[in-house]
C-alpha cells in the first residue's frame, strides 16, 4: 500500500531542531498591530475607532465579503490607531494599533484548561461559532474555514483530512501541537467531521514524527471508548516526502485520487484541514475564544539549543519583539524566513506584526541562503522528475521569457503550487520558481478575466430574453 | 557508360520540367493577392521590429497601415514624423504631426537619495524583485534597480547609473517604442513629450504613500504638498494620489514648480545652466553668461546632459553631504 504521493517530490534534510521546545506563551508585547487582511480574499472591515478599550476576544473587524472572516483583538486595550502599516513583505496594509493595557479576556470566553469532550449536534450552531471565531485555515493559505466547510451543491465530502504533515523542515509548531494539545485537535476534527457529514476522518502525519502518531492513537482510543461520536476517525502515518502537506499531494497520499486541474479537493470529496485549524475549530466551538494567538517556531541552525522556541504568540506581535524575546537576533543570521525554508518568504521588515498565519521565523546563515552561479539547463529532467504537480518546470520556464502564455496555459502553468522543489532539484541553479511565478500570475489573470467575461455574457443572456418578455 | 549519364540527364530535366509547370499551375491557382503597397510601405519602415507601434513588427504594421482608412490610429515611434509623412505619401493619406517622445524615468531615489533597508540577493530581475516584495527600500513604488528596462531596450538607449543605481535615457538614442515602459513592473517610465530643444520639466517620482511616509523612505520623493499645483500659472498639474503630474501638453516651461518643490522633486532637464547653483535664479536669461562660469567649472556642464534625468538634482543633494 503506497504511504506517499505518486508524483515527484523532494527529500530536504528534516532539521527540526526544535522538536523537543515545549510550546511556551510568548509575553504580550506592549503595542499589537492588528492588520485587517489576515487571509485569502476580501480584507475586514474594522468596526471600531481609536480610543476604544477592547478586551482580548472581541472583534475589531468583519468580514468585507463572502471569503472573508472576522478579526479580533488579541490583547486588552485602547485602539490607538487605524491606519496603513508595511507588512512583513513592506508592502502597505491597513492595521489597527491597540496598546496593551493589563489581559483582560471578553465576557464568555473560556480561558480555562479544562477538556470538554461533548460538543453540540447543533451544526448551524457550530458553523456561526467557527465564522464568529474569525478560523482560517492555519496551514498557509488562510482560507477562511466556514466556506470550506460549506461545499458547494452537489458536492459530497467523502472524507476529511487533518494534516499533520509538517513537511516543511525545521518546523515544528504543529508537531508539539499534535503533542501537547492531542485531545483538542481530535475533537476539532469530530466536530469538522460532524459539519461536513462524513463518516471517514484521516489524521495523517508524516512518519518523523513517530511520537505524535502514538501520542494521538493513544488518545483517539481513549476518546473512542468514551463516546460514539469519534468513530471514524483515523490515524495514518505517511512516508516523509516533500511537499506532502500540500493539499493536493496529501489527497493522493491518503485516498489515492488525483485532483484534476482547475478542480477542487471537494471535487473528488476530500476536504483538507490543519492540525492548528482542528485545535481552533475546538477552541471557537469549546471555548468561545476566537483566534487570538498562534504557534510560531523559532528555530535555525545558528541558534543554540536554548534559545529554540516553539511560542505562543499573540496575533499581531511584531517581529522585532518575538526576536528580542528569543535572545536577540543571531549574530551570523542574514537572514529572517517567515515559514519554512521551501515556501517561507524572507522579511522585509521585521518591524512588521505576525499575522493568523505566521508558523515561524528561521534564522538563515549567509552560507544557507546564498546562491550559486546559474548556468546552463542541461536537460536532466531533475525538475520534472520533482515537480508533485507532474508539470515541465524547463519548459515553463523557457515559455515565461518569451512570453507564450497560451502554451503555458496548455502546459498548465497555473498548477504550480509553488513548492520550490524544481528550483531545489536544478543541478544547474536555475531560478525555475521565480520565472515560472511570473508567468502563472499571468496566466492566472488571463483565466480569471475570461472567467468574468463569460459570467456578464452569461448574465446578458439571462437579462436580454426576460426583457423581451 | 555514357547512355546512362544521358539518360539520367534527361529524366532528370523532363521531371523538372513536368514540376515546374505543376508548381507554375498551383502558383497561378492559389494566387494570393496581396497589396502591393504593403511591399513598398514596409521598405520605408526603419526595420528595427521593435513593437513600439503596438504591432507585431514592421510588416504587419504596414499591413494594418494599408487596410486602415487613416493613419490617426498608426505611428511608427522610432521612424518618427519622417517616415510616417513617406507612408502618407505612399498611401495618400494625410498624417498630422506627432511631436516626437521620450523615455523619462520618474524615479530618483538614488542610493544617497533613498536608503536601503534590507538587502536583495535573489534572482536579478525587476518583476521577480516585485513579485516577491516592495523592494529594497522605504519606498514601495520606485525603481527597483535591476534593469529589466535596460535588457527591454532594443536600441541601446538606456543604462543603469552605477552610482546612482538608476536607469538613465540616452536621449539622443532613444526612439520611444515603450518596450522600456512595459518592461517596468513599478510603472517608473513615462513617454513623454520629448519639448522643444529637449527641455521638459516632469516630476520625478510617483510614490503615492503619505508626505511623511514617503520623506521618510525617500528625500527626493514627491510629498503630494500641492505647492507646485498652487504655483502653476497654466493648471499643468495635478495632485492625486499624493504625488504631483505634471501635464507635458500643458507645460509652458515656466519652472515655477521647480523653484518651490520643497524636495526636489521636479526636474528640469536640458536647460542651459544658470549661473552656479541658484535654482530660484530670476531670470533663465542668464545662460548668455553661461559660457563665463563654465571654465571654472568644467566638469559640470558636460556631465549635465548625457546624464540628463537624474543629474541635476543629484549634484544639489550631493554636494552637501560630501563637503560634511
Amino acid at each position: 500500500m503506497r504511504r506517499t504521493f505518486s508524483i515527484g517530490g523532494v527529500h530536504p534534510a528534516d532539521s527540526k531542531i526544535s522538536r523537543d521546545c515545549a510550546i511556551e506563551a510568548l509575553p504580550i508585547p506592549p503595542t499589537v498591530y492588528i492588520s485587517v487582511s489576515q487571509h485569502i480574499g476580501a480584507p475586514a472591515k474594522p468596526i471600531v475607532a481609536p480610543g476604544d478599550k477592547v478586551k482580548v476576544g472581541q472583534p475589531v473587524a468583519e468580514p468585507g465579503g463572502f471569503v472573508s472572516a472576522y478579526i479580533h483583538s488579541s490583547v486588552s486595550g485602547t485602539v490607538k490607531s487605524i491606519g496603513p502599516r508595511k507588512d512583513l513583505a513592506g508592502n502597505m496594509q491597513t492595521c489597527i494599533e491597540i496598546q496593551v493595557e493589563g489581559d483582560e479576556w471578553a465576557e464568555g470566553i473560556d480561558t480555562t484548561d479544562t477538556l470538554i469532550t461533548d460538543f453540540t449536534d447543533d451544526n448551524k450552531v457550530i458553523m456561526d461559532k467557527i465564522k464568529l471565531g474569525g478560523i482560517v485555515g492555519l496551514g498557509g493559505a488562510t482560507f477562511p474555514t466556514h466556506v470550506k466547510l460549506s461545499p458547494p451543491p452537489g458536492k459530497k465530502c467523502e472524507m476529511l483530512i487533518i494534516n499533520g504533515c509538517e513537511c516543511e523542515p525545521y518546523l515544528t509548531s504543529d508537531f508539539r501541537t499534535l503533542l501537547e494539545k492531542g485531545e483538542q485537535v481530535v475533537i476539532g476534527t469530530a466536530i469538522i467531521k460532524q459539519v461536513l457529514g462524513v463518516d471517514k476522518a484521516t489524521i495523517a502525519i508524516e512518519d518523523n514524527k513517530p511520537e505524535a502518531i502514538a501520542h494521538i492513537s493513544e488518545v483517539l482510543a481513549a476518546l473512542k471508548a468514551k463516546s460514539p461520536k469519534f468513530n471514524g476517525i483515523e490515524v495514518l502515518s505517511l512516508l516523509k516526502k516533500y511537499p506532502e502537506g500540500g493539499e493536493k499531494q496529501l489527497i493522493d497520499a491518503v485516498m489515492h485520487r488525483q485532483v484534476p486541474s482547475g478542480a477542487l479537493p471537494i471535487d473528488v470529496g476530500a476536504v483538507v484541514q490543519n492540525v492548528a485549524t482542528a485545535l481552533a475549530v475546538y477552541d471557537a466551538v469549546q471555548k468561545n475564544r476566537p483566534i487570538v494567538d498562534n504557534s510560531v517556531t523559532v528555530t535555525g541552525d545558528c541558534l543554540p539549543m536554548d534559545r529554540q522556541h516553539n511560542y505562543l504568540v499573540r496575533v499581531g506581535t511584531p517581529i522585532s519583539f518575538i526576536i528580542e524575546q528569543a535572545g536577540g537576533m543571531p549574530e551570523d543570521a542574514v537572514k529572517v524566513i517567515s515559514g519554512g525554508p521551501m515556501m517561507g518568504k524572507a522579511i522585509a521588515n521585521l518591524d512588521a506584526a505576525t499575522l493568523k498565519g505566521t508558523s515561524a521565523l528561521l534564522f538563515l546563515t549567509a552560507a544557507q541562503t546564498g546562491r550559486q552561479p546559474q548556468t546552463n539547463c542541461i536537460r536532466c529532467g531533475r525538475c520534472s522528475q520533482a515537480c508533485p504537480m507532474g508539470l515541465e518546470p524547463f519548459l515553463l520556464r523557457k515559455l515565461t521569457l518569451v512570453d507564450n502564455t497560451e502554451a503555458l496555459e496548455q502546459n498548465a502553468v497555473q498548477d504550480c503550487i509553488e513548492c520550490g522543489c524544481c528550483l531545489y532539484s536544478c543541478p544547474a541553479y536555475i531560478p525555475l520558481l521565480d520565472i515560472i511565478r511570473q508567468g502563472k500570475v499571468k496566466v492566472m489573470g488571463i483565466i480569471r478575466a475570461r472567467a468574468a467575461a463569460a459570467r456578464a455574457a452569461a448574465e446578458a443572456a439571462k437579462a436580454a430574453p426576460a426583457e423581451k418578455k | 557508360m555514357t547512355s546512362t549519364i544521358i539518360w539520367t540527364v534527361v529524366i532528370i530535366a523532363v521531371l523538372g520540367l513536368v514540376l515546374a509547370v505543376v508548381l507554375y499551375l498551383v502558383a497561378e491557382r492559389f494566387k494570393v493577392e496581396e497589396d502591393p503597397r504593403i511591399d513598398e510601405v514596409e521598405k520605408v519602415m526603419p526595420g528595427a521590429n521593435c513593437g513600439g507601434c503596438g504591432f507585431a513588427g514592421c510588416r504587419a504594421f504596414a499591413e494594418a497601415a494599408v487596410k486602415a482608412s487613416d493613419l490617426s490610429a498608426n505611428f511608427c515611434p522610432v521612424g518618427g514624423n519622417d517616415v510616417m509623412k513617406k507612408v502618407a505619401s505612399i498611401l495618400g493619406y494625410e498624417v498630422a504631426e506627432k511631436a516626437p517622445m521620450v523615455a523619462v524615468v520618474r524615479c530618483n531615489g538614488s542610493c544617497a537619495n533613498r536608503p536601503k533597508t534590507n538587502d536583495y540577493d535573489g534572482y536579478k530581475s525587476c518583476k521577480v524583485k516585485a513579485s516577491l516584495y516592495a523592494g529594497d527600500t522605504g519606498c514601495a513604488f520606485g525603481c527597483l534597480g535591476c534593469g529589466d528596462c535596460v535588457e527591454a531596450c532594443q536600441f541601446g538607449a538606456i543604462s543603469m547609473n552605477e552610482e546612482t543605481g538608476l536607469p538613465v535615457v540616452d536621449e539622443s538614442k532613444c526612439v520611444a517604442c515603450g518596450a522600456c515602459a512595459k518592461a517596468c513592473p513599478k510603472g517608473v517610465i513615462e513617454l513623454r513629450g520629448k519639448g522643444i530643444r529637449g527641455l521638459r520639466v516632469y516630476v520625478s517620482c510617483i510614490n503615492r504613500d503619505k508626505g511623511a511616509v514617503a520623506r521618510k523612505a525617500c528625500k527626493a520623493a514627491c510629498i503630494g504638498c500641492g505647492l507646485c499645483a498652487k504655483n502653476c500659472p497654466h493648471d499643468a498639474i495635478v495632485v492625486e494620489n499624493n504625488v504631483a503630474y505634471i501635464d507635458y501638453t500643458k507645460c509652458k516651461l515656466c519652472r515655477k514648480c521647480v523653484a518651490v518643490c520643497p524636495t526636489g522633486a521636479i526636474h528640469d532637464v536640458n536647460f542651459p545652466k544658470p549661473v552656479e547653483k541658484a535654482k530660484p535664479a530670476p531670470k533663465p536669461a542668464a545662460p548668455a553668461a553661461a559660457p563665463k562660469p563654465a571654465p571654472a567649472d568644467p566638469a559640470a556642464a558636460p556631465v549635465a546632459k548625457p546624464v540628463e534625468t537624474a543629474a541635476k538634482p543629484v549634484e544639489a543633494e550631493a554636494k552637501p553631504t560630501v563637503k560634511e
